[in-house]
């Protein structure tokens, strides 16, 4: 390995690392615009120059490569001179718009300028103006600002895979633009806002809405999709302006996906800020106490005919909460899988993502079933992606022909396939056997048919056959699409002895045989179903759930309270509160608590450290927040026949999978200019299943 | 930018030229096919005069590239042509050499021959004048470049002379049109002029 020294500090470093990532090891500051660790380099800012001795002239250190013995200085006269006179031409165009531009405060030229920039302009020429392009409803641009770092142009290639936008023209006339037939259609282009490092590419949404030091910053977990992202609320007063991404290589490296960025208009809208009462036919206001008797009412005629069914956004204390409830009062009936997806509740590696997120990067051999990870989880999509380019990388699916962004091989949408494979009747099956760490994915959209279960079986099946779970290494792969679904399976809120799921609570409830019906934030089940069953609805939203309601309660978004959520590879993070709930709203377990206090069955707990010492008596890996522990192997699924539908996944809209999302003006508007997303451009909109 | 007006629906190289960017691409290693971009726009070029954007799809299909990264290479190189010209696309030189060496004047005669500026095409679609930057014949300065040929050593009476034979459909020969052969020194030789080998000697 090289050693070199910079500004007199030695260090070693991996042969191939360049001078920039050796000096950004020893903390030592070079400014860049072009360089982004994450994508390809280009070495066409200039910013990063630093002199190398022997070397005759200053050299762009994020394209040079680290040799044994250089001497690298990085504050030397010559540099200061040499970056002073590149950003003295990147301002010769740069607009002097900073105090309306929604990048200052942040910007890094804004930032490097104040080291590097003079105050006056030698240039008396006119400035070029660009005129801007149409990035749509998510992206705005200011290509007059525009440095031509191609930051945008790399990430939309090579991370985001769709390579849509590029550099034409040369010189003083090179303009950053999108192909003239082709939208941004990429589920992942929030983060060309994040990676511009000027004010070229704004937040439309937020547009001219703050300035960044107004902003209070907090450091939650993203509830949209079941990865659980790392995010940044920025909120001012109590409002939530912006999500940003947060570095967490484990999980999501620094990207975030549209739907869990830009939804959060929605988190203003169709909100539950009071309860609510059903009387004559209609939802009138109503006060916590009356809400709470009415249901205390319902919940003593019914005894024990009461069932829960928790939705797709609801956290874990909420759930426990909810669980100890309902079984205190006597039931069993409890479902956190609104799609009645085939998953077993007994063995956790058969619902989690068992290779990781990061480890997904080591598999070799991958087969897709029933899954579309571009709509699903679109970072851990780029993900896959960014296996892929490595080469060495063998992908199959068995389900609907779409982009993925990634080539693989299209064996079929029928589920005899993937019977096939797993009797090694298939040459796929030989392609697995032959990988060093073979993987499979299988989505709800395979799970949630009703031969799900038989799926699960073959998968299992399919697993154990090609040696993907040995010691080190298990490719089984649950793509979960709920946030709350891992945690509700963990803490067990699933059916007891004797008790219904979910489609056995719909069923119940028509018949009669189920009185009463908690929802958690659930609106994705089918609502006329429930016949006279009497419906108590706690979410955030005005959605399916309140609509069908009897009773409505409201409860708090993952924005608005320090809640669990364990994400698809099993692993328990908090939220933190980063703006409070709207009117009367609580955070949810404590909606819980108080309604067994109403009913006659308080809870024994009553703050969220001691919701919390529950939730890890129900299961251990509510300690372990933030960590992955691997999942026992076990045998799960049946066996059985499979039907001859065609796989397909089970989200048509990426934009609108939830009700913080179907209520999102913003994610209305990427339905209108996108369709479902993915540029499959589905004229379809909501979800089923 | 150029604008959309002119961009015809559809492209496809003829058989002549599919066989010609064939033997193009066969030139690469596989997966590296999209090294053939630039000559694979040039024979687009040579078949419809200009590059358009259905060709430029077309290309980035047959490389198996996205069509950005086509439209960058032909947008960048100013050799290729985003609008149609006319049969004839004079390109004269301005830069330094040619300039100094009387350029002006042929701007001037071309512009007066033609009837149009620079960037504009005849209206009987003969020809489209354009101003270039050097085109490396500076030692026959002043220059023009029409289609594939030079005419070199130009005054104003030459440029005319060229491009109203042209219009006659005749095709005047390429090179120097003062006399001069190829680079010779104008004037004949003024150097060894005395110039005796030593088989000549005996």
């Amino acid at each position: 390995m090289p050693k070199l020294t910079i500004d007199g500090r030695e260090i070693e470093v991996e042969a191939g690392t360049t001078i920039i990532q050796a000096a950004d090891q020893l903390g030592i500051e070079i400014p860049r615009f072009c360089y982004h660790e994450r994508l390809a380099i280009a070495g066409n800012c200039r910013m990063c120059l630093v002199e190398v001795e022997k070397m005759p002239k200053p050299v762009a250190s994020c394209a040079m490569p680290v040799g044994e013995g250089m001497v690298v200085k990085t504050n030397t006269p010559v540099i200061k001179k040499a970056r002073q006179n590149v950003m003295e031409f990147l301002l010769v165009n740069h607009p002097l718009d900073c105090p309306i531009c929604d990048q200052g405060g942040e910007c890094d030229l804004q930032d490097q300028a104040m080291a590097y920039g003079s105050d006056r302009s030698r240039c008396q020429e006119g400035k070029r103006a660009v005129p801007d392009k149409d990035y749509g409803p998510l992206v705005q641009t200011w290509m007059t600002r525009c440095i031509q770092c191609t930051r945008c142009v790399r990430f939309i290639s090579e991370i985001a895979g769709t390579p849509v936008l590029g550099g034409l023209g040369r010189g003083e006339h090179m303009e950053i633009t999108r192909y003239v037939n082709s939208a941004i259609s990429s589920e992942l282009s929030g983060n060309l806002i994040d990676l511009c490092p000027v004010g070229a590419l704004t937040n439309k949404p937020a547009s001219y809405t703050y300035r960044s030091w107004e902003l209070k910053k907090t450091e939650s977990i993203d509830a949209m999709d079941a990865l659980g992202a790392s995010i940044r609320i920025d909120t001012r007063g109590n409002e939530v302006i912006r999500v940003l991404p947060r570095i967490n290589e484990d999980v999501n490296e620094e990207w975030l996906s549209d739907r869990s960025r830009f939804a959060i208009d929605g988190l203003k809208r169709q909100r539950l800020d009071r309860p609510y009462v059903r009387r004559d036919g209609k939802l009138q206001p109503a006060s916590w106490a009356e809400a709470f008797a009415a249901i205390a009412a319902k919940v003593k005629s019914a005894g024990s005919k009461i069932a829960a069914i928790a939705g797709d956004q609801a956290d874990a204390e909420a759930m426990v909460a909810l669980k100890d409830l309902v079984e205190s009062l006597g039931s069993t009936s409890l479902d956190c899988r609104q799609d009645g997806a085939a998953l077993d509740p007994k063995v956790r590696a058969s619902y989690l993502f068992n290779s990781t997120a990061a480890g997904i990067e080591q598999a070799d051999a991958l087969l897709l079933i029933g899954t579309n990870p571009r709509k699903e989880a679109p970072v851990l999509n780029a993900r896959i992606r960014k296996r892929w380019q490595k080469g060495g990388f063998k992908v199959a699916r068995i389900g609907h022909k779409s982009d993925l962004t990634y080539k693989y091989e299209h064996l079929g949408d029928q589920a005899s396939i993937l019977k096939d494979i797993a009797d090694g009747k298939h040459p796929f099956f030989e392609v697995l056997k032959a990988a060093a760490k073979p993987a499979l994915i299988i989505g709800q959209g395979a799970l949630s048919r009703e031969d799900g279960a038989v799926l699960l079986g073959l998968a299992r099946k399919l697993a154990d056959a090609t040696g993907m779970v040995v010691e080190g290494w298990n490719g089984f792969n649950v793509l979960q699409t709920a946030a709350a679904r891992v945690g509700g399976l963990d803490l067990g809120f699933v059916p007891g002895a004797g008790g219904k799921d979910t489609a056995g609570i719909v069923a119940g409830a028509a018949k009669g045989e189920i009185e009463v019906v908690f929802l958690l934030g659930a609106d994705e089940i089918d609502m006329s179903g429930l016949g006279k069953a009497f419906v108590v609805y706690q979410g955030s939203h005005g959605d399916a759930g309140a609509h069908r309601a009897d009773v409505v309660l409201p409860g708090a978004a993952y924005t608005e309270k320090s809640a669990t959520f364990v994400n698809l590879e099993g692993r328990a993070q908090q939220t933190r509160l980063a703006a409070f709930p709207p009117g009367e709203a609580k955070e949810d377990w404590r909606v819980v608590r108080a309604l067994s206090e109403a009913l006659g069955k308080p809870l024994p707990y009553d703050s969220l450290k001691s919701v919390r010492e529950r939730l890890v008596k129900a299961n251990p890996v509510f300690a372990a927040i933030g960590e992955v522990k691997a999942a026992a192997w076990g045998s799960f699924g049946t066996e059985g026949a499979v039907t001859d539908k065609a796989l397909v996944s089970h989200i048509d809209n990426f934009y609108m999978t939830d009700p913080i999302s179907r209520a999102s003006k913003t994610m209305a508007e990427c339905t209108a200019a996108f369709g479902g997303g993915c540029g499959c451009n589905h004229k379809k909109t909501g979800t089923h299943g | 930018m150029s604008s959309n007006s002119h961009e015809p629906e559809s492209f496809a190289f003829n058989a002549e030229m599919l066989e010609k960017a064939k033997g193009y691409i066969a030139r690469y290693p596989a997966g590296r096919q999209q090294s053939a971009v630039m000559p694979l726009l040039d024979l687009a070029q040579r078949q419809e005069g200009w590059v358009s954007r259905a060709a430029m799809e077309v290309i980035a299909e047959m490389l198996d590239m996205a069509p950005i990264r086509v439209e960058e290479v032909a947008t960048f190189y100013t050799m290729y042509n985003r609008k149609p010209v006319g049969k004839f696309h004079v390109q004269v030189c301005t830069n330094l050499p040619c300039m100094l060496r009387g350029s002006d004047d042929v701007v001037a005669a071309a512009k007066a021959a033609l009837g149009v500026g620079f960037g504009e095409m005849t209206s009987d679609g003969l020809f489209t004048l354009s101003e270039v930057e050097c085109l490396g014949a500076c030692v026959n300065a002043p220059m023009m470049q029409i289609n594939d040929d030079y005419y070199e050593d130009l005054d104003a009476g030459s440029t005319k002379t060229v491009l109203d034979a042209l219009k006659r459909g005749e095709t005047p020969k390429p090179g120097p049109q003062n006399g001069r052969q190829f680079s010779c020194a104008a004037g004949g030789p003024s150097t060894l002029t005395e110039l005796t080998f030593q088989t000549e000697k005996a």
